[in-house]
């Protein structure tokens, strides 16, 4: 059974190979071939689900050595997967969702030709996110890493003939690579400090408190700093909402089963590093809460559907970076939120997808309106993601996200305070901008007008391949939380493997989640007194300097442009100054005085014989002069 | 008198001959100045064969003799040949070596 | 001569009639060598040397080298200066080199490097412990000829062949140095007179130098009628050498004062008066 586990990687893998090294004649079936493979990693994923439920909690670590990679002395590096329930949950989070946005991409992509290609990448995306989840090693979640930020590159830039997505992908890339240098540290200092990779000698390590406190901080925030480039957390977020520029599965595919999630698996996996650093893990809260607001903030002012919701994707993984900085009071949290996340946030941008399918690929909101007659599928399933999200009781939102306000509170004094009343203002901004959207998109007047070419758009519902991916989202948005929850199924699910542990709530839960009550009313209902009462204006008005700044990504790549590009300009500048006087007056300077001394030794070479013969002449001398020093001395 | 001025002598001609190739430029009176240097030589020889009271010192400068008068031959023919080629016997004109 | 043998018969010390000898012909040998280097003319140079060999075969006499001096005489005099002198004269005899220097600097570190070089030599005679002379009495008894002979052909006997085997060498040497290749048959007289006639040259055999027999010597241009001298009455080494003589200055001055005489004699005044 075990050896299945290599089969999980291997299936996207393989449908990747044959999809971009297949050629053209792959055209007419390689979308179903993409989708099969990745239904059937999925599939295998169940079966070894199945087996995993079948054994008692503490057996149900699956390893399998495949082989060894880098067999040196001193050095080992193994091809092995591990799998355990964490790993389970992200199997079953990614090939699912995965799955899903496969079909969904079936019917969205129809008219692309370079449909085959699209489905290549998204499994080589799938089968880098499988590797990285079942690594059971850092070295080899590295390479996974790697992959997933290729393969992110490839899709972001799948429209690479429009300037714009090409820039995306490029800036995803990068600031993706500031992550990676920083995992590729924390590699090496675990290498130095413990001899390892793997990760049960690591953890068991670093739960001992080897190699001392500072290293271990050190690692500890090196792998935050990978996690901040992967989740998009700041100050590595930028990248995130010009990564809208891919086409909208792969929005749904980054948000919701794959990439951002990552960030979030590695600080869990690596519970134990950051329970050994408290530092780290205030550092861990406080960009998660940062995160939480700012990406929040910027989602209200967002008009583009997409950047809405990614502004909501970054604020939720905030939240998610929030419950793993908390310890072991937030862990299972963190991924029972992942995980509904994962349903309700592919559902709406499959769900904006569809409205942009429907639109001309138009995406801002203020020339949407009144769809629900237009798109009934999309404006329920929609609707679900939407109270999944802001936490209406009894959907999966408000189960995940309220115990994540919890945990903040349990994390106890101050800290708790400010964490959990962050963490609830987050919640009324997160009631705020999602009502705005939903309101902007489906209810109201219709505002759309023809575009520049006379075209008016005819909304229309979308084809069966890309609306049931989206009832099933939806159905998982419903009901994922509430089957988690009760009865606590998650938390002992996961428990073996992150522990758990609860904290010194200083309130009840009960008042948490009738505070949660309130803000959520009130968030929604400020959106509904804004954007239902009146009329939509078409073109935005220009706000206050709040609004403007969130348009502007609260001026994320201005704040980027000036400290790291200027200050890149102004270090290289001086670099090359200094390059051009100093390293290459050395050398030209060595040049020239050799060359001139040359010059000057040349002109002995005349090549005028008695020249020559009175060099001899005055050598014999010296000799005579020599021999009779010698002598005399 | 001391026999040993005619080392002094020897080493005087043999500085003369030496400064004459060092200054001459025509090839004929350079060449006559090394056959001066070999003479100068040839004299010390002799008055150190007499300083030691045996004949080796003339058995060498005999050889010394041989030898120039090899070298005179071939110096003599380069000579020809060289003024042959180049209408020249100035040992300057021949500065081929330079770049 | 047989003073000068006497003298050197003296085994440890010199008489006074050697150091006479010694100072008198000594300063002739280094005038001779100074000369040799200072002379504008080679064939000077070459005097001037052959006059210091001689002396230092004397000094080799003195010696009690007698093999060696009259060696010295017979082949660097007699053979060897002969040779050179030959060259001289195949290079050209008068053509005298100029003693400016081309080199810059060179005289002066000539001068340098020569002075310091003999300042350092009678340095070093001058420190050496030589006051000994054992004198060549001994090694003379059976005669100087015989003792060289015994030595030569016993102790240097290899070195004596092998000189021999350089001597042959040399000679073959100066032999493919000098010689030209004949790589064509030679021309026949009628092949090289059909020549001259392709290539419209002068025909007949060239004019002979010498000017109404008045300068016969060869280095001196035939006039031609008008008075200007012929370059082909000369030799063609000559010519190259830039050695001719021109008269015809004289000869035209010849020329008018015979032609003012007869016209004062003829009586015709606008003739003279031209």
């Amino acid at each position: 059974m075990e050896n299945l586990i290599a089969l999980l990687v291997a299936a996207p893998l393989l449908g990747a190979a044959v999809l971009l090294c297949g050629g053209r004649r792959l055209d007419r079936v390689g979308h179903l071939l993409g989708t099969l493979l990745a239904a059937a990693s999925f599939v295998i994923g169940v079966v070894l689900f199945a087996d995993m439920l079948g054994k008692n909690a503490d057996d149900r670590t699956f390893t399998q050595h495949l082989f060894s990679w880098i067999p040196v002395e001193g050095f080992q590096a193994d091809v092995s997967f591990q799998l355990d329930q964490l790993s389970m949950t992200f199997v079953l989070l990614i090939t699912g969702v995965g799955s899903l946005i496969h079909i969904y991409s079936i019917g969205y992509m129809e008219h692309d030709e370079r449909r085959r290609r699209f489905f290549g990448y998204l499994n080589l995306f799938l089968a880098a996110m499988l590797l990285l989840v079942l690594a059971d090693n850092y070295l080899l979640l590295y390479v996974g890493w790697e992959g997933v930020g290729l393969a992110s590159y490839l899709l972001i830039g799948f429209w690479q003939h429009k300037p714009s997505a090409a820039t995306a992908a490029k800036k995803a890339f990068l600031v993706n690579r500031v992550g990676d240098m920083g995992l590729s540290i924390a590699v090496m200092l675990m290498f130095t400090t413990f001899g390892t990779f793997a990760f049960g000698p690591v953890l068991k390590s670093a739960e001992e408190h080897l190699g001392g406190g500072a290293t271990l901080t050190g690692i500890a925030l090196m792998l935050l700093l990978a996690a901040c480039g992967k989740s998009a957390q700041v100050p590595l977020q930028s990248w995130l909402g010009d990564a809208m520029e891919g086409p909208t599965p792969v929005s749904a595919l980054i948000h919701a089963a794959t990439m951002v999630t990552a960030g979030v698996y590695l600080i869990v996996r690596s519970g134990a590093v950051f329970n050994a650093s408290p530092d780290a893990q205030l550092v861990v809260v406080v960009v998660g809460a940062v995160t939480l607001l700012f990406g929040a903030i910027v989602g209200c002012a967002k008009d583009d559907i997409k950047k809405a919701l990614a502004g909501s994707t970054m604020s939720q993984i905030g939240y998610m970076v929030l419950a793993a900085g908390l310890g072991p009071i937030g862990y299972v949290f963190a991924i029972m939120h992942l995980v509904t996340h994962g349903f309700f946030k592919a559902g709406l941008f499959l769900g904006a997808g569809s409205v942009m399918h429907g639109m001309n690929d138009e995406v801002d909101m203020r020339k949407y309106g009144a769809l629900r007659k237009y798109m009934p599928v999309t404006f329920v399933t929609f609707g679900l993601g939407y109270l999944a999200i802001i936490g209406f009781p009894g959907l999966s939102g408000f189960f995940s996200k309220d115990k994540i306000i919890e945990a903040a509170f349990a994390k106890g004094g101050t800290e708790g305070w400010i964490l959990g009343s962050v963490a609830l203002l987050g919640a009324a901004i997160t009631a705020y901008y999602m009502t705005r959207v939903m309101i902007m998109t489906f209810f109201g007047e219709k505002r759309w007008q023809p575009d520049g070419e006379g075209h008016e758009p005819h909304p229309h519902e979308s084809p069966k391949s890309m609306t049931i991916p989206m009832i099933v989202l939806a159905v998982g948005s419903v009901f994922a939380g509430g089957f988690f929850s009760i009865g606590d199924r998650f938390l002992h699910w996961l428990e073996p493997v992150t522990e758990h542990s609860h904290g010194n709530a200083p309130i009840s839960a009960t008042t948490v989640t009738a505070a949660t009550m309130v803000v959520l009313v009130v968030g929604a209902g400020l959106a509904y007194l804004q954007y239902g009462r009146r009329p939509v204006p078409v073109v935005a008005p220009r706000g206050s300097l709040l609004t403007r700044a969130a348009r502007r990504d609260l001026l994320q790549d201005d704040f980027n442009h000036v400290v790291l590009v200027r200050g890149g300009e102004h270090l290289t500048r001086s670099l090359v100054y200094v390059d051009h006087t100093l390293v290459d007056g050395v050398v030209n300077g060595t040049a020239a005085s050799v060359g001139g001394l040359s010059g000057r030794l040349r002109k002995l070479q005349n090549g005028y014989a008695r020249s020559y013969a009175v060099s001899m002449f005055g050598g014999a001398a010296l000799i005579v002069a020599a021999t009779l020093l010698m002598r005399a001395v | 008198m001391n026999p040993v001025n005619y080392l002094y002598l020897a080493a005087l001609l043999f500085t003369i001959g030496a400064t004459g190739v060092l200054i001459r430029r025509n090839a004929i009176v350079v060449f006559m100045c090394v056959e001066l240097m070999l003479n100068a030589c040839n004299l010390a020889f002799v008055a150190f064969s007499r300083m030691h009271g045996n004949l080796d010192g003339q058995i060498i400068a005999f050889f010394t003799m041989v030898v120039a008068a090899a070298e005179v031959v071939v110096g003599l023919a380069i000579i020809v040949s060289l003024f042959r080629s180049r209408h020249s016997a100035s040992v300057d004109d021949a500065s081929l070596m330079k770049l | 001569m047989t003073q000068l043998a006497a003298a050197a018969t003296l085994s440890a010390g010199t008489s006074t009639g050697e150091a006479f000898q010694f100072w008198v012909l000594g300063t002739f040998a280094v005038l001779g060598a100074l000369c040799t280097v200072l002379m504008k003319k080679a064939v000077h140079s070459a005097l001037c040397l052959a006059g210091t060999m001689i002396v230092l075969a004397i000094f080799y006499l003195a010696n009690g080298a007698y093999f060696l001096g009259v060696v010295q005489i017979i082949v660097y005099t007699g053979a060897i200066m002969m040779l050179f002198l030959f060259v001289v004269m195949l290079v050209g005899v008068t053509a005298a080199d100029s003693l400016k220097e081309t080199i810059k600097g060179q005289r002066w570190l000539a001068l340098l490097c020569g002075l310091g070089f003999g300042i350092l030599l009678i340095a070093g005679i001058g420190n050496a412990s030589l006051h000994h002379f054992n004198g060549l009495g001994k090694a003379n008894a059976g005669g100087n000829v015989q003792g060289l002979a015994a030595l030569l052909f016993t102790n240097y006997v290899f070195a004596f062949e092998i000189t021999g085997a350089l001597l042959i060498t040399a000679t073959l040497g100066a032999m493919v140095l000098t010689h030209r290749e004949r790589t064509e048959r030679a021309r026949t007289q009628r092949e090289l007179a059909e020549q001259r006639v392709r290539e419209g040259k002068h025909l007949p055999p060239l004019p002979a130098p010498g000017v109404y027999a008045r300068h016969n010597a060869v280095d001196i241009a035939g006039l031609l009628p008008d008075g200007t001298p012929s370059e082909l009455t000369v030799n063609r080494t000559l010519r190259q050498r830039g050695q001719i003589r021109d008269v015809s200055a004289e000869a035209l001055g010849d020329l008018k004062a015979l032609e003012q005489r007869s016209a004062e004699r003829l009586e015709r005044p606008e003739e003279a008066s031209k």
